[in-house]
């Protein structure tokens, strides 16, 4: 293991981020409140509980899932394209590391980023709301592995990107319907039997499902079930991933 | 002693089709400076590619040290510093951190003094603190040989090293060129400046269309491709060659005030005090003389357009 090399990836890719502090950490931040304000306090004022949780908290674990989903596939996609963009990757292609180092040192940041805005959000949204956390190693469990998930896929998506909008289709019109539509503010009860049995397919419903219920304990799907679906997703990414680097695709070819 | 690069058969096809390689055969003797000469589009910066890990090949092998590039990539890719031809380099970056960086890809440990003697060297000492996207583009091209060199590579590639650079970074480079090689450090260069080639390089390879046309100790190349060429400016003009001296390869200048005579290296010099005694049994005398050997841009025009 080129140890030297994944601390450097990683401290590299870390300090771009705080290079861009507006933009990767105030930015979700402010979003985030923005949902709180609309949703929570104005809207959710009128909304009675649901399943016994106010309204406000109830959202909380599915912001949450929003941000971390979309964070974690834009840095993890933006940190493998950018070099790939600028040819500054000859120098990672050239160096005596293996491409799971690259990985681990990519995704390791992409999801540590994730993963401290989520926390930061977690900590706005307790000014707002409410936050009871009934599970808190399973909640730790479910952050840590969607954020690593997430990552692996967004650098597919950089690897497989060829420009700026196929790099940019997956976070900005895939993750976000998927998002709304994965009960990450309200419960598919409340849907028609038809648009529940559809709302099964939607990956990001058994993660925010399996989220919420570390919080609150209730769940619209069995949490085992949310913790078999992350990692089935997981294990597909990771296939891709090493299908991509046994072939070079995209990268060495 | 082995030789510390060796490429044998070496093809490769890129995904669209373009045969960019055609079974190369090249061996790189440890600390030597090689030129690979060649057009645009020859196939230069994908055997360099293929040597350093960027891109895998499609057959035959290349091997590193005794070892073998896409096998023992660790070990083989340790050993190079490439410093390639685009200006490629993080904009936001300090000169610092991205050197420094460098040298942790390449899993060695930290050595800000070796950093520190490396960006002296390179007249980038004081710009150590800038970010890139602030320096010039010979600036640029400082801070990726430095890159290069922050692993001790025992191998280092130049692709195209000076073009678009001014003079001073030429003659800065070619100091540390010269001082590597003392060190032991082989250098292998591609170039479209051919005096570059004739200047410091111990062997040239020529390649064109995927294919090594020519490698060969520089002086044995110039010997052997190398015509040379005497010219007398003369005193009277002369409407013709006189018959007499016929037997040597002679020609006139439109202005009947000069003679060139063109001869080769392995023509024996006594070819030469012939003609001069000929000349001079002629009646004919010259005011001048002057010699002129062909170029390494000669014998590469004269090579490429030949196979082309």
């Amino acid at each position: 293991m080129n140890f030297e090399a994944i601390k450097s990836i990683y401290f590299f890719e870390m300090a771009r981020m705080r290079r861009t502090l507006l933009q990767s950490v105030i930015s979700p931040v402010i979003t985030t409140s923005l949902y709180f304000i609309v949703f929570g306090t104005a809207i959710g004022s009128r909304i009675q509980t649901i399943e016994g949780v106010p309204y406000g908290s109830f959202i909380t674990p599915g912001l949450i899932m929003l941000t971390l989903l979309t964070q974690c596939v834009a840095n993890g996609s933006i940190g493998i394209y950018f070099p790939k963009f600028t040819g500054t990757i000859y120098e990672i292609l050239s160096a005596p590391v293996a491409m799971t180092e690259i990985l681990i040192g990519y995704v390791g940041a992409a999801a540590s980023k994730g993963l401290i805005i989520g926390l930061i959000i977690l900590g706005t949204a307790s000014f707002f709301v409410d936050i009871r956390i009934a599970h808190p190693f399973m909640m730790a469990l479910f952050l840590v592995l969607t954020a690593v998930t997430f990552s692996l896929f967004g650098f597919i998506i950089g690897i497989w990107a060829k420009n700026f909008e196929q790099l940019n289709i997956v976070p900005m019109l895939v993750v976000p319907p998927l998002t709304f539509l994965g009960g990450s503010f309200y419960s598919i009860d409340m849907l028609p039997p038809f648009w529940q049995a559809v709302s099964h397919l939607n990956p990001v419903l058994y993660l925010v499902s399996g989220f919420r219920w570390s919080f609150y304990e209730i769940a619209d799907v069995n949490p085992v079930i949310s913790l078999v679906m992350i990692g089935v997703f997981l294990a597909v990414c990771l296939a891709v991933l090493g299908w991509m680097f046994r072939t070079g695709y995209r990268l060495r070819s | 002693m082995p030789p510390i690069i060796s490429v044998q058969q070496l093809t490769k096809t890129y995904g669209n089709g373009f045969e960019a390689l055609k079974g190369i055969d090249l061996d790189i003797e440890r600390g030597e400076i090689l030129a690979l000469l060649g057009p645009n589009g020859a196939g230069k910066t994908t055997l360099i590619s293929v040597i350093c890990g960027i891109v895998n090949p499609s057959g035959g092998k290349v091997l590193v040290g005794g070892h073998d590039v896409v096998k023992d990539f660790r070990q083989t890719r340790s050993l190079i510093g490439l410093v390639p031809q685009e200006l490629t380099t993080d904009q936001f970056e300090t000169v610092w951190n991205t050197v420094t960086f460098s040298r942790g890809v390449y899993g060695k440990k930290p050595n800000p003094a070796l950093i520190e003697k490396i960006l002296r060297e390179l007249s980038l000492w004081k710009k150590k603190d800038n970010m890139l996207r602030e320096l010039s583009g010979g600036m640029k091209r400082r801070v990726l040989i430095a890159k290069a060199l922050s692993h001790e590579p025992e191998i280092l590639f130049l692709d195209e090293p000076t073009a678009g650079v001014d003079v001073s970074l030429r003659r800065d480079m070619w100091e540390v060129v010269k001082r590597l090689r003392e060190q032991g450090v082989t250098i292998i260069l591609t170039t479209h400046y051919i005096e570059e080639a004739e200047e410091i390089a111990d062997r040239v390879g020529v390649i064109n269309g995927g294919q090594l046309l020519l490698l060969q100790e520089k002086t044995g190349l110039m010997k052997q491709f190398g015509r040379k060429q005497m010219r007398l400016e003369l005193t009277e003009r002369l409407e013709e060659i006189p018959p007499g001296l016929a037997p040597f390869s002679l020609s006139l200048g439109e202005d009947g005030m000069s003679l060139t005579h063109e001869y080769s290296h392995e023509e024996s010099q006594d070819s030469i005090a012939s003609l001069l005694s000929a000349l001079s049994a002629a009646g004919i005398h010259f005011k001048d003389l002057s010699t002129r050997q062909s170029s390494l841009e000669d014998i590469f025009v004269a090579l490429v357009e030949d196979k082309a």
